[in-house]
């Protein structure tokens, strides 16, 4: 146990078994070491002429050292350098956590003004001042994605089970290579891409959310096949080899063991990729535009979106801007809690379609 | 049911490394023949090539002959789906499906081939299984439980039971005791005895004192030096060749003489 308990402990601290004891701060002298070291870097940054951003790094910088040194000389070096090291991954935490902080709060802050009944319920037809609703734009983009995810969601899941299952050599290489390309394509050469193939198919000034759709796909399926082919390389071998042995053929292995068995990496997967298209505004604004009116079929003319939405509300607003750009943030406050929604979706997916274990 | 298994002038390569070479051996119906020898010797590598499970892995080929009941197992009009079918197999390490309850394991190999059965006939198979496995009383009562919830012993026990489900006709085991505790390697020895009644048993083991326990025959697998093919050195009654082997290396290998 630790002797600095015992009254005027003789320094160095005498071990009294086989294991060196050293000495330890308070449990709180830490915290209230750091705390002491912001509030002399507030006051330092005040003399200098105070701002807010003087004030934190004064702050952190000497608040860090304060604790580092107040452990130098009572712990030793390795207690040290640990504390030192907690500050810094907290500080970058904390950093990390400050533009998602500050998102977030602006944007409650400036979208819950329209976030009432008429927003869910009213489109933009006919309305040019107050009032009106993203109530076509949050439709359209449901549709559109829905529509993304009934075409990449097969070819990206084919595609995996082909690269884990089947794909051997140079083929195998190159398809990896190929869609971790199209990972990294820009959003706006997806818009382009089905712009020109529907242009080729339907001619000049063709607008429909099914090219949306296709886009969106472009954006979608590289992420699928990446996530799906990550958790189907995590089912265990033996379990295919299980399957063979009792004389099932390949194709029913994969179809009946190993996808059952992946199941809920794959709905987590392919929630998170849905969450990464929804947002899209770039392709959507191309290939889709913009209606003010509620239109649902996405093979007849221009659907409403919800990013697309609030982009020209915003670079678009009539003679009562304030009304406009409410509704922009508001738009871009239910496209925030959509991404959440789908996030917690892929969280319950993973938890209740997981394997039980028993007991 | 059980089947004789006559192996001729086998040799077994992974891409371009041979792995084992050259093995003729007659495995005999309605007993148990074991298959001892050191680490990277071969001994598995024969017993997958023997219900074509070797080929699974990627470059892996065989050439040789494995004749059962007179057909070439690796015939060119041979399904190697067909030979599994024939050919059941245990793992070292036990492998229930951990999406299936017991029940649906037992009946795995039905169920995944969907061949359709009635309840009634399913319930059947699923105790005949279990009884045969010598695990019916133990989860009875909790059929529909998932199978990863079993200990390791038992779910040993349960893939036992799924693999007889199927009633093949040959059960190759590969190690299938070497992740268990002695009491449930009892277990699995005592129905290995009872099962060979009904079923051509080979079974790959690194406990000497099990080959000698159970098996009627046992082979000895080696290898001259590392990256070389492993080679079955002997293939005698069990008796004989833990008393009095031909081979000067099966004698050291069982007594502890080697390397």
């Amino acid at each position: 146990m630790s002797t600095d308990t015992r009254p005027a402990a003789p320094a160095p601290v005498q071990p009294r078994g086989p294991v060196r004891v050293e000495r330890r701060l308070p449990r709180l002298a830490p915290l209230g070491l750091y705390l002491a070291g912001v509030a002399l870097g507030a006051g330092l940054s005040a003399l200098t002429g105070s701002s807010l951003s003087s004030t934190v790094v004064y702050g952190v910088v000497l608040g860090t050292l304060a604790v580092f040194l107040a452990s130098r000389l009572v712990e030793g070096r390795r207690k040290a350098t640990d504390r030192l090291v907690t500050c810094l991954v907290t500080t970058a935490f904390g950093v990390a956590m400050v533009p998602l902080v500050s998102l977030v709060w602006t944007v409650l802050d400036n979208g819950l003004a329209r976030f009432d009944a008429t927003f869910f319920s009213n489109s933009m037809f006919r309305v040019v001042g107050e009032g009106g609703g993203a109530y076509h734009a949050i439709l359209g983009t449901l549709v559109i994605t829905a529509l993304a995810t009934v075409i990449s969601v097969p070819i990206g899941l084919m595609t995996a089970i082909y690269l884990v299952e089947y794909a051997t050599g140079r083929l195998k290489r190159a398809i990896t290579f190929f869609v971790d390309v199209m990972t990294g394509i820009p959003s706006i050469v997806a818009g382009l891409f089905a712009f020109a193939l529907f242009t080729l198919l339907f001619g000049n000034d063709v607008r429909l959310g099914v090219m949306g759709a296709v886009a969106l796909s472009v954006l979608m399926i590289p992420v699928v096949v990446r996530s799906c082919e990550e958790v189907l390389k995590l089912v265990p071998n033996e379990l295919r080899e299980a399957s063979f042995a009792l004389g099932v053929p390949k194709w029913r292995t994969i179809v009946k063991v190993v996808l059952p068995t992946a199941i809920a990496g794959l709905g987590t997967g392919v929630t998170l990729a849905v969450a990464r298209v929804v947002g899209e505004t770039a392709p959507l604004l191309v290939t889709v535009g913009l209606i003010t009116g509620t239109n649902l079929d996405p093979f007849d003319g221009r659907m409403a979106t919800l990013p697309v939405f609030a982009y020209y509300q915003l670079t678009q607003p009539g003679t009562d801007t304030q009304a406009f750009l409410d509704r922009a943030w508001t738009a871009a406050l239910v496209l925030i809690i959509l991404v959440m929604a789908l996030n917690v979706v892929a969280r319950l997916i993973s938890r209740f379609l997981a394997p039980k274990t028993g007991h | 049911m059980a089947k004789r298994i006559e192996v001729s002038d086998l040799d077994i390569y992974y891409g371009d490394f041979k792995a084992v070479e050259g093995v003729n051996v007659a495995i005999e119906p309605r007993s148990i023949t074991a298959l001892i020898g050191p680490s990277g010797c071969g001994k598995s590598t024969f017993l997958r090539s023997l219900n074509r499970m070797h080929e699974v892995i990627p470059g892996a080929r065989v050439e040789g002959k494995v004749v059962m009941d007179g057909q070439d197992l690796y015939g060119a009009d041979v399904d190697p789906v067909n030979v599994r079918r024939q050919i059941g197999m245990v793992f070292q390490r036990p492998n229930p499906f951990p999406t299936m309850s017991i029940y649906e394991n037992v009946l795995a190999g039905n169920r995944l081939n969907s061949k359709r059965m009635k309840k009634a006939e399913a319930d059947d198979v699923v105790e005949r299984s279990l009884r045969g496995a010598n695990l019916w009383n133990e989860v009875k009562d909790r059929l529909d439980r998932p199978g990863s919830g079993l200990s390791g012993g038992q779910q040993q026990r349960l893939c036992i039971a799924r693999a007889i489900a199927v009633e093949p006709d040959v059960l190759l085991m590969d190690e299938p005791c070497s992740a268990l505790d002695p009491i449930s390697t009892l277990a699995i020895e005592d129905l290995m005895t009872e099962l060979k009644d009904r079923f051509t048993i080979v079974i790959v083991t690194h406990n000497m004192q099990q080959a000698a326990r159970v098996s009627e025959s046992t082979g000895f697998f080696n290898l001259n030096g590392v990256g070389q093919p492993g080679r079955l050195i002997e293939f005698n009654p069990t008796e004989k060749i833990f008393s009095n082997p031909d081979e000067k290396a099966t004698e050291d290998y069982i007594s502890g003489r080697f390397g």
